[in-house]
């Protein structure tokens, strides 16, 4: 047997002259998404409509319920445009339904003017029909239990009682390609999955200080990048160690100022793998002054080792807000796996608030910033995560 | 890269022998014990042999064997069994502050049900006072679980003495005892000490993960916690797991010969890791029992300042793996609960690690892990 999803966008339908290009790249990103699960991709005025085995429904669902540029999803019934079959698959819709609450009302929508029944009517003729099959049933126009939806198309009709909600946004890909700065917390994940949704595909990066840091930790970052990597196929996750520029921050340089100096090379080492992977864009998690390192001051000084545009989608958010996107997409139970990670092996004791970037210049000089930085960038390895 | 497992306590390698016979057990006698055919009849005989083992190496009958998912549910089985099927009597039960989460928690969920449960504590060496266990024991007192060896720090607890003090207070109250730890490394008394139950586990005697049992003294009643198609007696329902059965019984019986071959192996394991590790004058403490006295193949060390985490992903880089002695991090220290019942202050809680030893363990291994261990500690002391 066969089930056939209907699939809506919204925010693409809106853009004008681009708006060729973004049916084209969510068509590829709706056909990427249910490829393996068998299903198939056809547009069809102003929706997509994807078909697969049924066995296979409730994953499709689930998959297409993910892809951004998607308003929402239905499982759709597709009959000839004929009243009887259209009343037929209305019987046997009702009847299949979740839940067991009485009250409905049908919705029909005739895009094809040229079939016999106006859409007042149809809802007639069919809400009759229905409480025929199901005397149990009542009409409520006004706040339903369920609504039964009718589409008339131009070659068949489409019969439905559900919409699932999609993620909304634009379609992945469509501006771009980024770099994502990911550490094992609740921020970056949740900052990857906000760019994303802005249609950006993702690589990220992740700094670990092996050995102090475990295999456990790199475990956790992998499953971070699946769970960003759902919402779209795949994420190249690059790994870089910094373990021999921490003690050499450690050994050169004052406790106080040891994030910052450490953030700003990590900063240079992203340029690096940017430049390496044609990327001209960066993206934290920063967030204005949830910690030390995190203050305005802070925060600009370390941009300043970089030239790199550098994004920051959650610098808005309250914490609150950014943990309800992590439950959201479920990276926040790996978040919180309480692993060592590069920034809590080596903690300072009292980090600076308000560097000063002269003073952290003139430390950054006794280093042999291009060795360590070569040596460092020769650690990174690269692993794609797909969902 | 070659490797040196000391974290035992937590699994042990299998042995090559086991790993033949549960594959052949899964490739063949692929039945279910309880089909009427001649399929079914070769996994009910191989789970009967399996039970023969294991009971003959403990030195118990084979009916008082019931086999079971492995330690955690025979430690259920054992506690919300008995508290459950002896209600009326009474509802109070006493364990210890180190026991295993698996009867900890089993204690909790009582708790929630109605029960009473006394968490008493041990001293700083994990021992559990028998006189102070007397003294909880009254006409309410279902059961008392005691473990036989403490699982992180090595306590051998003196069940000779409890069980002496349990039966005397109240012959009816039940003593169930945790040997998932000791067994074929520490001998199981259970005459001597009264026990009524017995909890052991496949796992850590090189046997395959997925099977324990828990050894009911004839005549005890159990409610169950497992309801279904009425296997093991009514007390363990679901389709036995045959392979991992037969690997366990096995293991015990070659597990137990080797320690009986080689007695005295694991303590030597042991006190030469301690030698070589004094040798280097590196400073680290000993966590619970003394080395002589606890079990013969778990020793517990502090390093005072260190983070474990740190100290563990550094030795394991270096090809040694052994277990963190507590689950921390930097942000949010969740300190073992063994450490912290034996009064083990905040420096030494979070820096400590345990090192448990097998027969599978090489003398030329140990003295190198020894040395890996003192090298890395005091790399690390420097820069931290």
């Amino acid at each position: 047997m066969s089930a056939l999803v209907m699939v809506r966008y919204g925010e693409i339908a809106l853009k004008g002259k681009n708006r060729g290009q973004f049916e084209q790249q969510l068509h590829r990103n709706l056909k990427d998404a249910v490829k393996d699960l068998s299903g198939k991709v056809e547009r069809m005025h102003g929706r997509f409509m994807v078909s697969g085995p049924d066995s296979n429904l409730e994953h499709m669902l689930d998959r297409l319920s993910r892809v951004f540029g998607i308003v929402s999803v239905s499982p759709v019934t597709e009959v000839p445009l004929d009243i009887n079959a259209i009343k037929q698959a209305a019987i046997g819709a009702v009847g299949k339904r979740r839940g067991n609450k009485n009250s409905f009302k049908i919705a029909a929508r005739r895009a094809n003017k040229n079939f016999p029944y106006e859409s007042p009517e149809l809802n007639r003729v069919l809400g009759e029909c229905l409480l025929e099959a199901y005397p149990y049933l009542t009409v409520s126009l006004r706040e339903p239990d369920f609504a039964l939806a009718v589409e008339i198309g131009y070659s068949n009709a489409y019969i439905y009682l559900e919409q699932i909600p999609g993620p909304g946004g634009l379609p992945l890909g469509i501006t771009g390609r980024s770099l994502l700065l990911l550490s094992g917390g609740i921020d970056s994940p949740a900052a990857g999955w906000l760019a994303m949704k802005r249609g950006l595909n993702l690589e990220a990066l992740h700094f670990h200080s092996f050995p102090f840091t475990s295999t456990r930790s790199r475990e956790k970052v992998i499953e971070l990048s699946r769970k960003l990597a759902v919402y779209g196929r795949k994420i190249p996750l690059h790994m870089i160690s910094v373990t021999e520029i921490q003690k050499e921050l450690r050994s050169k340089c004052p406790d106080e100022l040891g994030v910052i100096l450490l953030r700003r090379i990590m900063l240079r080492l992203a340029e690096r793998l940017s430049e390496k992977r044609g990327i001209t864009s960066l993206i934290t998690g920063e967030n204005l002054g949830q910690v030390a390192s995190q203050t305005l001051e802070s925060i600009a000084v370390v941009s300043k080792a970089t030239g790199l545009l550098i994004l920051r989608p959650l610098i808005g958010f309250d914490k609150g807000e950014i943990i309800e996107i992590a439950r959201k997409i479920d990276t926040y139970d790996t978040s919180i796996l309480p692993y060592q990670d590069c920034c809590t092996v080596f903690v300072p004791k009292s980090p600076v608030t308000k560097p000063k970037i002269a003073v952290v210049e003139r430390y950054e000089e006794n280093l042999e910033m291009e060795k360590l930085l070569s040596d460092a960038f020769s650690t990174l390895e690269t692993e794609v995560v797909r969902r | 890269m070659t490797y040196i497992y000391l974290d035992n306590s937590a699994t042990t390698a299998p042995y090559p022998e086991v790993i033949r016979l549960t594959s052949a057990v899964m490739k063949e006698i692929y039945g279910n014990p309880s089909s009427m055919h001649s399929l079914g009849v070769a996994a009910e005989k191989t789970i009967a042999k399996a039970r023969r083992r294991i009971a003959s190496v403990i030195g118990v009958r084979d009916k008082e064997i019931i086999f079971t998912s492995g330690g955690t549910e025979a430690n259920n089985l054992a506690i919300i069994g008995s508290a459950r099927r002896n209600r009326n009597r009474g509802n109070h039960l006493i364990t210890s502050q180190t026991e295993h989460p698996s009867v900890l928690n089993c204690c909790r969920q009582l708790e929630k049900e109605g029960f009473r449960v006394s968490y008493i504590p041990v001293d700083k060496k994990g021992v559990v006072n028998p006189e102070t266990l007397g003294k909880l024991i009254g006409e309410e007192t279902i059961l008392v679980s005691i473990m036989h060896v403490n699982n992180e720090i090595g306590t051998i607890e003196p069940l000779t003495e409890i069980g002496n003090i349990v039966k005397e207070r109240n012959r009816s109250t039940i003593l169930h005892i945790d040997a998932v730890q000791s067994f074929t490394k520490v001998p199981v008394k259970f005459r001597q000490w009264q026990a009524d139950l017995i909890s052991f586990s496949s796992h850590k005697i090189h046997g395959p993960r997925g099977a324990g049992c828990l050894w009911i003294r004839e005549g005890l009643l159990l409610e169950p916690v497992i309801y279904g198609g009425g296997q093991e007696k009514n007390l363990r329902s679901g389709t036995e797991n045959t392979a991992a059965i037969a690997g366990f019984g096995l293991a015990a019986e070659l597990s137990a010969r080797a320690n009986v071959e080689n007695d005295g192996f694991l303590i030597s394991l042991k006190l030469s890791f301690l030698e070589e590790l004094k040798k280097s004058g590196l400073d680290f403490h000993i966590n619970g029992p003394d080395p002589e006295v606890g079990a013969p193949h778990i020793l517990n060390l502090a390093f005072p300042g260190l983070n474990a985490e740190v100290l563990l992903h550094s030795l394991e880089a270096k090809g040694l793996y052994v277990s963190a002695g507590s689950a921390c991090h930097s942000k949010h220290p969740e300190p073992s609960h063994v450490l912290s019942a034996i009064g083990l202050d905040h420096k030494l809680l979070t820096g400590s690690l345990r090192f448990s030893f097998s027969g599978m363990n090489r003398t030329v291994e140990i003295k190198k892990a020894a040395i890996i261990t003192a090298d890395t500690a005091s790399e690390l002391y420097k820069m931290f």
